[in-house]
C-alpha cells in the first residue's frame, strides 16, 4: 500500500500531491472527524477535481446511533468504561511524569541520575504499554461480543461502505476528531478495504497508525501530558504522527521533548507540520528530510542511510 | 534606528502625568480640561494608577474594599483647581471596584467615578472598576460572532423540600441532539452567574473553542431566603439531589455518572455546593467553588460573619475537624483582594487531606462577578475539559 502523509491543510497542498501520484478514476474520501461539519466538503471536491466520494461515516455513524439502539447504548456503555480507563491511566501518568522530571532535576552524581532517569521513563513506558493495551483489549472484547458485522444496520453501512470503497483508486482522510474518526472508521470497517493509495492528514494521519498519541501544551490548563489514547487502522506501524507539533507542543523545550521521544521509542516522533509531505509504506518507512523529535528532544531532520 | 538616531530622541518623562499638571505654573482651568480630554481615567502608568474626580467639594475619598488597603483613601485637591487626585500602586494584573465619596459639609453622596466609563454590575448595584496594567478582560467573555449559541430553556421545579416552586434556567450547548450524552453542571446563584458574569457567552466561548466539554448546564436561583437556602440548608441539598438531579436526568440525555455532575458557586453559593456534596457524598463528581464563604473559627466564637454566617461557621468547622471526601475533584477560586481568601486557602490543605484532587487558583481581583467569570475557563476546562486535545484539523 502506498500512503502518503501531509502536513495540515490550512494551506491546501492536497491537489499538487494528486495530480502527483498520477491517479485516475474516482477518489474516496473520509471527513468524519469533523463530525456535524462532515458533508462541508465543497473545497475538497473541487481539489479533486469533482471526482470524490465521500463515505459519510459520520453520518452512518449517527445513523446507527439513532435506528440500532441496543448497539447504540452498548457503545455508550463502552465510552464510559473507556472514559474512566483513561482516567485511570492519566492519574498514574500524571504520577509517572512527576517522576521523571523530579528526577531530571535532582543534583548529584550524573551516571546515578541518568540510571534512575532511564529507569523512570521505562516505568513511563510500560504504563504507556500497559494502557494501550487494556483499551485494545476491551475494545476487542465490545466487537467479539456484538458482532457489528451482523447487525443489520451496521451491515447495510458497511457493505455500502465496501461498494464506495471497491471502486476507489484512492481514498483521501481529512483531520478532526481523532477519536470520533477512529471510532467511525473501526466501526464500518474500513481497514481492510482500503485502496492501494491512501492520503492522509492530521487526525486522518494518526488514524492510520498503531499508536494514537494525544498531545497539546497549550491548553486552558497549560502544558499537559502527552497520553496514549489506542490504536488507529494500524495500516502504518513503529510511527508516532504529530500534526501541528510547534504549534501544540512546547518543541523548544529540549529536556521535555527528550521524555516525548524517549517515552515511545523505537517508534519514530514524526512532525507534520503544514506543506509536509511523507510518503511512506506499511512499515513507517520515512525518507531523508522527515522531521523527527530526536533523542535529544530536538527536532532534527531525517538524513539519507 | 541607528544608535544615533535614538540618542536624539527626547527622554520619555518618568514623571506621572498628574505630577507633570502639578509642575504647571499658571495652571488655568482650561489645562485641566485639555489633561481630562486627553487621559482615560483612572490613569494608568507602570504600576500606578491616577484616580482623578472633578468638582467642588470638601473632601473626596475612594471607597474600596481591598484588603491591605485602607477602606476610606482621601484624595488631594490640586492647587489651586476643583481637580482631585490619588495615586496608588496596583500589582500588575489587578483590577480592583471602587466607588467615590464626595463630601460637601456635613453631606456625603457616594457616586460611581463620573471620568471612568467602566463599571461592574451586581445585584447590590453597580461600581467603579480600575484595570491595573495587565489585566485584561477576557476575550472568551465577549460575545463571539463565530461561537454558535447554545439555548437557554425556563424550567419550573416544584419543590416538596423547599415547599415551593424553583425556577432553574437550562442552557442546552449549540449542537444539541438527544442521541448525545451531556455532563451536568449546576449551578448556583444561576441567573447573576447569567446576567453579570456572562455566563451564556462563557459557556459558548468556551465549547466552541474545545476547551470545555459540551454540557448542559442548570442555572438554579435561590427560590426564597439566599442566605438561609445556601447556609448548609438540608432542604437545599434534598432540592438538588432528590428532586432536581433525578428530574434532569430522566428528561435530558445526561451521562448520569458523579464523574459527569458537577456543583458550583460562588460566596454562600460555593458554601451550598460543597454542603449539597457533604450531604450526599458519591453523588458528585467535582465542585467547582469560587470565593467561598468558608469562615471558621479556629477557637472561641468571634467569627465576625455576622448571624447568617452562624450555620455557615457550624458547619465549616465540622468539616474542618473531620474532613470527608465529598467529591473527586474540586476547583477553588479566590481573590487575593477579598476578605475570604485567608478561608480559601485553608481550606485547601483540608480538601486535599480528604484526599480530594484539588486545583486552587487565585487572582489579584475582589469578591465580584467579573472575578467569577474571569476564572471560569480554567475552572470549567479542569473539571469538564473539551474535546481540543482529541482534534487535529
Amino acid at each position: 500500500m502506498r500512503v502518503t502523509l501531509l502536513g495540515p491543510q490550512r494551506r491546501p497542498t492536497l491537489d499538487g500531491v494528486v495530480a502527483s501520484l498520477g491517479l485516475d478514476g474516482p477518489i474516496a474520501t473520509i471527513t468524519a472527524g469533523w463530525q456535524e461539519r462532515e458533508p462541508d466538503d465543497a473545497e475538497l471536491s473541487e481539489r479533486l477535481g469533482s471526482r470524490d466520494l465521500n463515505l459519510a461515516l459520520y453520518r452512518r455513524w449517527l445513523d446507527v446511533q439513532e435506528n440500532d439502539p441496543e448497539f447504540a447504548a452498548a457503545q455508550r456503555q463502552l465510552d464510559g468504561v473507556l472514559d474512566q480507563t483513561a482516567d485511570l491511566y492519566l492519574l498514574r501518568l500524571d504520577h509517572a511524569l512527576q517522576a521523571v522530571y523530579a528526577v531530571a532535576r535532582r543534583g548529584g552524581s550524573e551516571r546515578l541520575r541518568a540510571e534512575a532517569l532511564a529507569e523512570s521513563i521505562t516505568a513511563v513506558s510500560e504504563l504507556d504499554a500497559a494502557h494501550l493495551h487494556r483499551v485494545n483489549g476491551i475494545r476487542g472484547e465490545f466487537y467479539a461480543r456484538w458482532q457489528p458485522h451482523s447487525r443489520p444496520v451496521i451491515a447495510e453501512h458497511r457493505d455500502s461502505v465496501a461498494d464506495v470503497l471497491g471502486a476507489a483508486t484512492a481514498v483521501v482522510i481529512a483531520g478532526g476528531h481523532v477519536g470520533v474518526l477512529t471510532d467511525a472508521l473501526h466501526l464500518f470497517n474500513v481497514a481492510p478495504l482500503l485502496p492501494g493509495t491512501v492520503i492522509a492528514w492530521s487526525a486522518g494521519a494518526m488514524a492510520l497508525t498503531d499508536l494514537i498519541v494525544l498531545f497539546g501544551d497549550r491548553s486552558a490548563q497549560g502544558p499537559g501530558h502527552a497520553e496514549v489514547y489506542g490504536a488507529g487502522l494500524s495500516v502504518l506501524s513503529g510511527l508516532v504522527l504529530l500534526p501541528h507539533a510547534r504549534a501544540r507542543l512546547l518543541i523548544d523545550d529540549a529536556p521535555r521533548m527528550s521524555v516525548f521521544a524517549a517515552r515511545f521509542a523505537p517508534a519514530r516522533c514524526v512532525l507534520l507540520e503544514s506543506g509536509a509531505r511523507l510518503d511512506t509504506d506499511s512499515a513507517g518507512a520515512c525518507p531523508p528530510g522527515t522531521l523527527i523529535l530526536a533523542g535529544d528532544g530536538r527536532v532534527t531532520a531525517l538524513e539519507a542511510a | 534606528m541607528t544608535a544615533v538616531q535614538a540618542a536624539r530622541r527626547p527622554a520619555v518623562s518618568r514623571k506621572l502625568a498628574i505630577t507633570r499638571l502639578r509642575e504647571r505654573r499658571p495652571l488655568e482651568p482650561a489645562m485641566v480640561d485639555r489633561f481630562l480630554d486627553r487621559h482615560e481615567v483612572p490613569i494608568v502608568e507602570g504600576a500606578r494608577c491616577t484616580f482623578l474626580y472633578r468638582g467642588d467639594a470638601d473632601a473626596v475619598q475612594l471607597i474600596n474594599r481591598v484588603v491591605g488597603l485602607p477602606e476610606h483613601i482621601p484624595l488631594r485637591r490640586l492647587h489651586g483647581t476643583d481637580l482631585w487626585y490619588l495615586v496608588l500602586e496596583l500589582p500588575e494584573g489587578s483590577r480592583i471596584e471602587y466607588s467615590l465619596e464626595v463630601a460637601h459639609g456635613d453631606q456625603r453622596e457616594r457616586i460611581n467615578d463620573p471620568l471612568n466609563p467602566r463599571l461592574a454590575h451586581s445585584p447590590v448595584g453597580s461600581s467603579s472598576v480600575c484595570y491595573a496594567r495587565g489585566y485584561q478582560v477576557p476575550q472568551w467573555s465577549k460575545p463571539d460572532p463565530d461561537a454558535r449559541p447554545g439555548t437557554l430553556v425556563d424550567l419550573t421545579v416544584p419543590s416538596r423540600a423547599l415547599r415551593r416552586d424553583c425556577q432553574v434556567t437550562m442552557y442546552l450547548p449549540a449542537r444539541y441532539r438527544r442521541t448525545g450524552r451531556y455532563p451536568l453542571l449546576i449551578v448556583h446563584d444561576g441567573a447573576d452567574y447569567l446576567r453579570y458574569a456572562a455566563a451564556k457567552t462563557v459557556l459558548d466561548n468556551l465549547i466552541h473553542s474545545l476547551d470545555v466539554a459540551e454540557t448542559v448546564v442548570a442555572f438554579s436561583s435561590p427560590a426564597g431566603d439566599r442566605l438561609v437556602e445556601y447556609a448548609n440548608s438540608a432542604a437545599h441539598a434534598r432540592f438538588l439531589t432528590a428532586e432536581l438531579l433525578p428530574r434532569l436526568e430522566s428528561e435530558l440525555p445526561l451521562v448520569g455518572t458523579p464523574a459527569a455532575r458537577c456543583l458550583m458557586g460562588a460566596s454562600f453559593g460555593a458554601v451550598a455546593s460543597l454542603s449539597a456534596a457533604y450531604r450526599h457524598p458519591g453523588v458528585y463528581g467535582s465542585l467547582l467553588l469560587q470565593s467561598g464563604s468558608f469562615v471558621f473559627t479556629d477557637i472561641g466564637n468571634d467569627h465576625g460573619g455576622g448571624p447568617a454566617f452562624e450555620p455557615v461557621v457550624r458547619f465549616v468547622n465540622r468539616y474542618r475537624a473531620a474532613p470527608r471526601r465529598v467529591a473527586d475533584r474540586v476547583f477553588v477560586s479566590c481573590g487575593v483582594y477579598e476578605p475570604l481568601i485567608i478561608r480559601n486557602r485553608s481550606m485547601v490543605p483540608v480538601f486535599e487531606a480528604a484526599g480530594m484532587a484539588v486545583r486552587y487558583v487565585e487572582a489579584r481581583d475582589g469578591h465580584s462577578w467579573e472575578n467569577w467569570r474571569d476564572r471560569m475557563r480554567e475552572g470549567l476546562s479542569w473539571i469538564f475539559p473539551g474535546p481540543g486535545k482529541f482534534v487535529y484539523e
